[in-house]
Parts: C-alpha cells; structure tokens; sequence
C-alpha cells in the first residue's frame, strides 16, 4: 500500500543527494546546474504527491509553472556559462572569485 | 469690481503679491536692473495695499462677516490637521491696512534712502518678504501659519539687522536680535504644543470655542505642584510676544537692531513686526481672559517695560536709539494695555504707534540722509532752516508721540492710562503709576531729540554743512503721507475702534475685566476728551516733560552736564542700560560657552569624537580585517554557507 | 502491484541521481540525470500527473537535457582539473545530506502524512483525462499566471540569446535596421549653385590661387 509518506521521503532522499551533489562537485558548474535541476524534480516529485493524496489539481499546475521557469532558468544559466566559458576560457569555480565582470 | 469679496482669491492675491515680487527681485537679482527691482516690489506691495483697502471697507463700512477658510491642507498627521488658512475680520483688516501702509510708504522712502547702496536690490526683495510674511502672520486662522509667519519675520529681521554683513557690530546685532527671539519662540512654540495637547487642534475658531470649557484644567509641571493649565498656555505664549515685541527682560535686542537701515527700523522694528506680540495676544483674548494670573503677569512687565526703557531714551546720544528706546517704551504701553484688558485699546495704539514711530524713524532717516549717515545727535542742532519738510513732519510726529491733546497717539495713550486706572486686577496700581510717570518721560526724551536736532547751535562740522539740504522726494512725500494719520486717525477711528462695536466679533472680555465698557460710560466722543484730557494728570506731566526738556536743552545747555555730574550712579546705570546687556553677555553667553567648553572636551572630544565616532571606526576595522578572511569570492563558499545556514534554520523550527 | 513498481523505479531514481553526482564526466552525468528523469516520470505516473510525466520527458529530457549536451560538448573543458577535490569534500556533502535528510523526515514523516492522516485516494476512471483537467484550471483560474509564464519563456529566449551574442569586428553582414531607416537626403545631396557673373568668378578664382 503506497501513502503519501512514500513519495514524501522519495523526494527527501531525491533532495538530499542533489544536497551532497553541490557539496562534493563544488568545481564543475555544469553538474552543479544539474544538481538544481535533481532539487527541482524532487520539489515536484513533493507537489505531485499532495496533489493527489489531495485530490487537488492547482498542485499540478504549480509544477507546471515550476517547469516552465527551471526550463527558462537552465537556458539562462547555461547562456551564462557559455559567456563565462569564452571570457574565462575556464568553468572551474575556484578560479572564479573576482567578484566583478 | 469686487462683489465676491469674501472669495479667497483676494486674500491670496494680498499675501501673494509682495511675494512675487520679493521672488522677482531676490531670485533673479542679477539679471535685473535697479528700476526693475524697486518697480516690481512697490507694484506688489501697492497691490496688496489696495486689496486691504478694499477689505477694510468691506469690514469696517460694510458690516462683513467673519471669513475662515482653509486655503491649502499641508498634512494630517495623526488626527491633527496642519493647514493654511485665512481668518479675516475687523481686526485682521485693520492690521492689513496698517501693514500695507506703512510698508508701501518705506518702500518709496527706500528708493531715495538706500540710492548708494550696493544691496538695493536685495533689500528691496527683503523688504517685500517681510510684508508676505507679516500678511501671514495676521491672516492666520491657525496657531501653526501663526508659527510660521512669527519665525518668518523674526528670519527677515535678522537678514535686515545684518544687511551691512560686512560690519563687525551689525553681524553682533543680528546674532543678539536672533538668539534674543529664539528664547522667546521657545516659549512661544511651547505654549502652541500646550493649546495642541489640550484642546488637539490648532485652529483659532475651534479653540476659542472650547477655551471656557477647558478653564480649569490643571497640570503637574513640577511633581506635587498643580499648575492651572490655561496660565501656563497663556504666559508661554506671552513669553513669545515678550521676545518679539521686545519687552523687557528678552528687550536687549531692539536697541541694537537699529544697526539696520532705516527704513527698516521704521518698517520692522517700530511699525509693524514688534507689534505681532501685541496682535497676538489680543487674537488670543479668549485664551487670556481665562487666566487672571497671566494678565497680572503681563501688565507688571508692560509697566515695567514702558517706565524703565523711557529712562534710557534720556541719555541716548545716537537718533535712532532714542527712538528705538521710545519704541520700547510705547510697546510697554500697549502691553500694559493687554494687561488690563483693554485689548481694543492696545490695538488702536498699535495702530496710531505704527503711524507716527514710522514718521519718526523715517523723519530721523531723513536727518541722517542730511547729515551724511552721521547719527550721533551732539553733532546735530539747528536743522530747522536746512530740512522745513523733516522739521515740521517730525513735530507732528513727536507731539503724536507725547500725546499732545487732539492728536492720535493722545487718544490711544490717554485711553490705556484711564482703562489701567480702571482695571482692578493685582499689580494695576503699580502699572498705572508706571504708565503715568512714563507720560514726562516720553515728553522729556521726546522733546530733547528734537530740540537738541533741530534747534539751537549748529554744532555739526563745515563741510557737512555746505551739503546740507532737504532730502529728495521720495523721502518726504512718505514722510507727509504718514503725518496725515499720525494727526488725524486717533480722533477719527477712537469712537468705533474703542468705543464701538469694531472689535466685538474678534475681542473676548469677561465681565469683570471690561475698563473699556466702563470707561464708555463717561465717554462723550473725541472732542469733549480733549477738554477731559487737559484737566488730568497725564496732560499736566506732558507739559512739565515738555518745559523741562525745553528748559535742558534750550534755555539752559549746560545744565545736563552738571546734573550729570553729580548724579554720576544713576547716569552709570542708566548708561549700562540697567546691566542687562552685561548680564547677558557675562552671566548667560559666558555660562554657556563655559558649559559648551566642558561639554566640548568631554562629551565631544573624549566620549564622542574619542569613543563612539573613531573607536566604532576602529572597531569596524578591526573586526573586518578578522571577518574578510570569510569573503573568500568563491562562489562554492557562498553557497555552502547558505545551504548550512537553511539547515540550520530548518533545525530551529522544527527542533 | 503499483507497491512494486514505486519500489523499482525509485531505486532507479536514487541510484541514476548517485550517479549523477559522483561521475566525473559530465556527459555521463548528463545521461545519468536523463535516466533521473524517466524514472521520475513513471513515479509520477503512478500519481495520475500523465500530463505532467510526459512533459518531464518532452521537454526536460527532449530539449533541457539536450541543451545541456550540446555546451558540456561545445566548451573544452579539462576534466582532470575539475576532478579535484572530491574526496576531501565527501564527508561534509555526506553531513549535510544526511542532516537535511533527516530534518525533511521530521516533517514529512509518517506521523504527519501517514495512512491514517491522509487516505490513498480512488482511482480515475479509465475516461478521466488528466490533460483536460490541467487544462480547464490552467486556461481560467491560473491564465494570468500562464501568460507570465509565457512571458517567462520570451524572455529567457531574449536573455540566453543577448547573452551568448557577439558580434565579431571583421564579419561582414546586412544592418538591416540601418537599410531600412535610411532616407533619400541620406544618400544624395542636391547642392544649389547660385548663377554668378561670368567676370566675377574669374577675379575670384584668380584671388583664391
């Protein structure tokens, strides 16, 4: 029998890896932005879940909205780290500690 | 032309006329020529004084009603409402006619007073400022505009005081006239917060309709002692007239304000600014009539004022501080007058006051204008036959001045002395017999300025007297235009202003201190008070003051001389101006430079400058050159720190 | 049944998630995260978001995923550097996860959400469209907030492109804006000559030399 408690501490454990996930690969920006994109999914791992135990469809359509700006957000921060790329010739963010442009 | 009178815009139009006109010739000083300046200015003031004539009919012939309106709404804050607003009635008007008069008559005296000046322009926008700013004052319908029109003129006195900023005792002048009036402005905003506190409003029409109903209010300023509330009210705001119409002790200023310029002395510091103490109170005539004690309190300094500055007038030796100490003197007069309740009757000598002191001071300008800016009266004498036009103007002036019968100032002077006699309120007797002496007095210096002027020996020097002449026209013609009134207005204003229902809507007295209605009894109209007048005391000391001064000064040259010789103690305290400036300048400026010396070493230096300032300083820079090794710049740090940080957070409120 | 097949695809989810965080090559990393995705879209499913699940794949795994291929392979990254420092920081990454793992649970746990608190729900019916159900909240209730997003997405596009923009000095290309601004004063000018007496013009070109 699944209860909500399953999905719950699926999306915790989803949460906490993506958690170490920027702790252990504090160097590589592109995995540090996948590892927000694990933290988002476990996020709506979490709405989807209360959306149906619910029985309430608004859940849903924050994921939804969720989507739509991690989708907008990967595309700029990706933009981001291109620009970054061709100024620095580097991702590795122990080199990045100017804090200006 | 003017049916809708009671409109706003007219009143606007008044105010808001010297302004502009102020703004023309202040602001855009550079780009404008001299004419332009004074043209604009004079047009502006001339306007105004044609709208308050119109007002005045409007009051005064036509029976108008009170208008109180609220023009602007500058804020509310917390229920209290901070407005703009005009109260225009009999007594309003009246101020508004003698305000315009007199400063349209020294805005055309300035044109030939002020000719070589350097800052002709300049005065000219301050002049007119001034006339904005007293328009505010009197037209107020708010304690609050009453504030702000209060400090603007004490801003423009202190600009005009020191208008020669380049010398030494002008500046000197200036800093005393300003620190005097904050002293009484202290007072004065302190009673304002009183009325707020108590009736939490600031408007005229709605205080004096709870006045009587708040009576009996007391309050505990010292723990264990109560205080009537409505005494306290009363004497704070007293304190502000004090210091603004310059009585004594906060009087110390006036006498050295006349290192301005004449016209300005005429203007500001005889005519009209001095007397909105005097206007004041007489608006808050509801508020005082409620407190005994603070009319007790009122007519002691006025009495005061009016019997001790009169002695220093005797053995002045510059002009215009003569006239200054008789302006002193006067202003006791009316404050005695508001002691005894007889508000109506220190208006009406507010206004004869504003006439003939303005002639005097522009008379004495004109002197000076003659005798090349020297003002020093030893140096004087024997004018007579150079200046007629000064001479005789001046006569008319002084004798208003003395309340010779059948001029103004007899009617207003005769009439305070009476209602003192009348009032039975504590501290009457002494202020009668003040004000009574004070009469030879102001014959006695009166008469030796202008004997020791303009007749006898010609003592001034050749060359001085190869120029002397009549000053030009546009300092006589003011100077005619103001003998007019100073002959005439008393006798003609006295039956209505005094005696009849002028000030009914706008004067609150109580019954039992009502001199002016029982002086009504035995009031028969202007012509048979002069047969009075001449069988009583009053007369009888004029004519001693007159025949001793002649005798003084004419007869007997030397006299004073040995007199004051042998009275060498009472000449010195006189001359020490009875220690009041040397109080002032040992005892209050010497403690409180003392008091800022100690504060200045230890509470600036050690503690502010030594501990807080620099040693937070310090202590930042010590505390960031530990803390700045956590701003590594990396982003990774950043984030780690956030992330604990949401932990920790976490932890807290669900732990 | 359903207990199973959670089960399954949730040990896929959290070991391809492992994955992701531990390998070292970045394009691996990304496939791992792919793997994520689809295992989180069947969970999903088991939640009835049919919708939602298939746009997880669509456009996260179709276009997101593949936008993250397309930079790790356009920029030259050296790999040996970024490998460093791993093992030094795995004990605090493994602190950290654990104490938000455990904090989470406090919540999250079966005390609060358990059975007894809230039920498991009936199933749809086989007709139940879960797309027209999203649908009618998204187009009434939520169309405000669904224009924004709209806008969202406008100017993410608008960003990543004004961003990643250059232009290079020495490319030659139309300015279009430029060819369509200009006027015909721009490009010719009509001068007038003022007619001058012949003798005139003699003296002065004589004067000028």
């Amino acid at each position: 029998m699944l209860t909500l408690t399953h999905f719950l501490v699926l999306s915790a454990i989803l949460f906490s890896i993506s958690l170490a996930g920027i702790f252990i690969n504090r160097k590589n920006v592109i995995i540090l932005l996948m590892c927000v994109e694990l933290m988002l999914l476990a996020v709506n791992t979490n709405f989807i879940a209360f959306s149906y135990f619910l029985g309430d469809t608004a859940g849903q359509v924050f994921v939804f909205f969720i989507l739509t700006v991690a989708a907008a957000e990967a595309a700029i921060g990706l933009a981001i780290l291109v620009v970054l790329f061709r100024n620095k010739r580097t991702i590795n963010v122990e080199e990045l500690d100017t804090l200006k442009g | 032309m003017f049916e809708n009178y009671s409109d706003s815009q007219v009143y606007l139009a008044i105010v808001l006329a010297p302004l502009i006109g102020s703004i023309i010739a202040g602001v855009f000083n550079a780009y404008i020529s001299r004419a332009v300046a004074h043209t604009v200015t004079i047009a502006g003031v001339a306007i105004s004084f044609i709208l308050a004539m119109f007002v005045f009919k409007y009051f005064a012939f036509d029976g108008a009603q009170t208008y109180n309106e609220t023009v602007y709404t500058w804020m509310v804050s917390d229920g209290f409402r901070f407005e703009v607003g005009f109260l225009i009635d009999n007594l309003t008007s009246m101020m508004l006619v003698v305000v315009s008069f007199v400063s349209l008559m020294v805005h055309l005296y300035t044109i030939g007073y002020m000719q070589e000046d350097p800052g002709y322009k300049r005065f000219f926008s301050y002049i007119s400022l001034f006339t904005f700013s007293m328009y505010m004052l009197v037209m107020s319908n708010n304690f609050l505009q009453l504030f702000f029109g209060w400090e603007a003129v004490g801003l423009v006195s202190y600009l005009l005081i020191g208008f020669y900023y380049k010398k030494e005792s002008a500046i000197f002048a200036n800093m005393k006239a300003f620190l005097v009036n904050r002293v009484g402005d202290f007072g004065f905003i302190l009673g304002i917060a009183g009325v707020l506190m108590v009736f939490n409003t600031l408007d005229y029409a709605d205080v004096f309709a709870m006045a009587s109903s708040k009576a009996d209010l007391t309050i505990e300023v010292i723990p264990g002692e109560q205080w009537s509330m409505m005494t306290l009210i009363c004497i704070l705001l007293f304190v502000g007239a004090m210091g603004k119409s310059a009585q004594v002790p906060l009087h110390v200023w006036l006498p050295d304000s006349m290192e301005g310029p004449t016209p300005i002395s005429a203007l500001i510091h005889a005519a009209t600014m001095v007397t909105a103490g005097i206007f004041m109170v007489t608006r808050m005539s509801p508020l005082f009539e409620l407190s005994e004690t603070a009319l007790t309190f009122i007519l002691v300094i006025g009495a005061i004022t009016a019997l001790f500055m009169g002695f220093l007038g005797i053995i002045q030796n510059d002009i215009k501080r003569v006239v200054a100490y008789s302006t002193l003197s006067q202003l006791g007069y009316m404050t005695v007058a508001l002691g005894a309740s007889a508000y109506s009757a220190a208006v009406f000598h507010l206004m004869t006051h504003a006439f003939f002191k303005a002639l005097l001071f522009l008379a004495a300008g004109s002197v000076i204008i003659g005798m090349h800016h020297v003002q020093d009266i030893r140096q004087m004498g024997g004018l007579k036959k150079y200046m007629p036009i000064t001479y005789w103007t001046s006569l008319l002036g002084t004798l208003a001045l003395i309340g010779f019968p059948g001029f103004s100032g007899f009617y207003s002077k005769d009439s305070i002395i009476e209602a003192v006699h009348a009032s039975t309120i504590a501290g009457s007797d002494f202020a009668y017999y003040a004000v009574l002496a004070g009469v030879f007095i102001t014959a006695l210096y009166s008469l030796r300025l202008f004997f020791i002027v303009f007749h006898g020996e010609e003592r001034m020097d050749h060359h001085t007297k190869e120029h002397l002449k009549e000053s030009p026209w546009v300092v006589t013609v003011p100077l005619v235009l103001l003998a007019i009134p100073s002959v005439i207005i008393g006798g003609m204003t006295i039956s209505s202003v005094l005696y009849g229902d002028y000030f009914n809507n706008v004067v609150f007295v109580q019954q039992a201190h009502d001199v002016l209605g029982h002086l009504k009894e035995t009031y028969h109209g202007p012509l048979s008070m002069i047969l009075h007048g001449i069988t009583t005391a009053p007369f009888f000391l004029m004519a001693a003051g007159i025949a001793t001064a002649w005798y003084l000064y004419m007869k007997n040259p030397e006299l004073p001389a040995r007199i004051k010789g042998s009275f060498g103690l009472i000449y010195d305290i006189l001359d020490n101006k009875y220690g009041f400036d040397a109080f002032n300048e040992k005892v209050i400026a010497g403690g409180t430079r003392g008091l800022g010396n100690v504060f200045s070493k230890f509470g600036d230096i050690m503690i502010i400058d030594g501990l807080i300032v620099n040693g937070s300083a310090k202590s930042v820079a010590w505390f960031s050159g530990i803390i700045r090794h956590i701003q590594t710049g990396y982003l990774y740090h950043y984030a780690f720190a956030m992330i604990l940080g949401l932990i920790g957070l976490l932890a807290l409120v669900i732990l | 049944m359903e207990t199973i097949v959670f089960y399954v695809f949730s040990a896929f989810m959290i070991l391809s998630a492992l994955m992701v965080i531990t390998v070292h090559n970045p394009v691996r990393a990304a496939f791992f995260l792919v793997l994520t995705f689809f295992a989180s879209a069947a969970v999903w499913l088991l939640l009835e978001a049919e919708f939602l699940a298939i746009i997880l794949i669509i456009v996260y795994v179709g276009a997101v995923m593949v936008l993250f291929l397309f930079v790790v392979m356009m920029l030259d990254i050296n790999l040996t550097e970024l490998k460093k420092g791993f093992v030094k920081n795995l004990p605090l990454a493994v602190i950290a996860a654990l104490a938000m793992f455990a904090l989470i649970y406090m919540v999250v746990g079966g005390e609060q959400f358990g059975i007894e608190k809230f039920a498991v729900p009936e199933r749809h019916a086989a007709d139940y469209s879960n797309v027209s159900a999203l649908g009618q909240l998204l187009y009434t209730e939520y169309v405000y907030s669904f224009e924004i997003a709209a806008v969202i997405l406008l100017v993410g596009i608008v960003a990543a492109i004004s961003l990643t923009l250059r232009r290079r000095p020495n490319t030659r290309h139309q300015k279009i804006e430029e060819q369509v601004a200009v006027k015909g004063t721009d490009r010719l000018q009509v001068v007038k000559v003022e007619p001058q007496p012949r003798k005139h013009q003699i003296v002065n070109s004589e004067g000028g030399k």
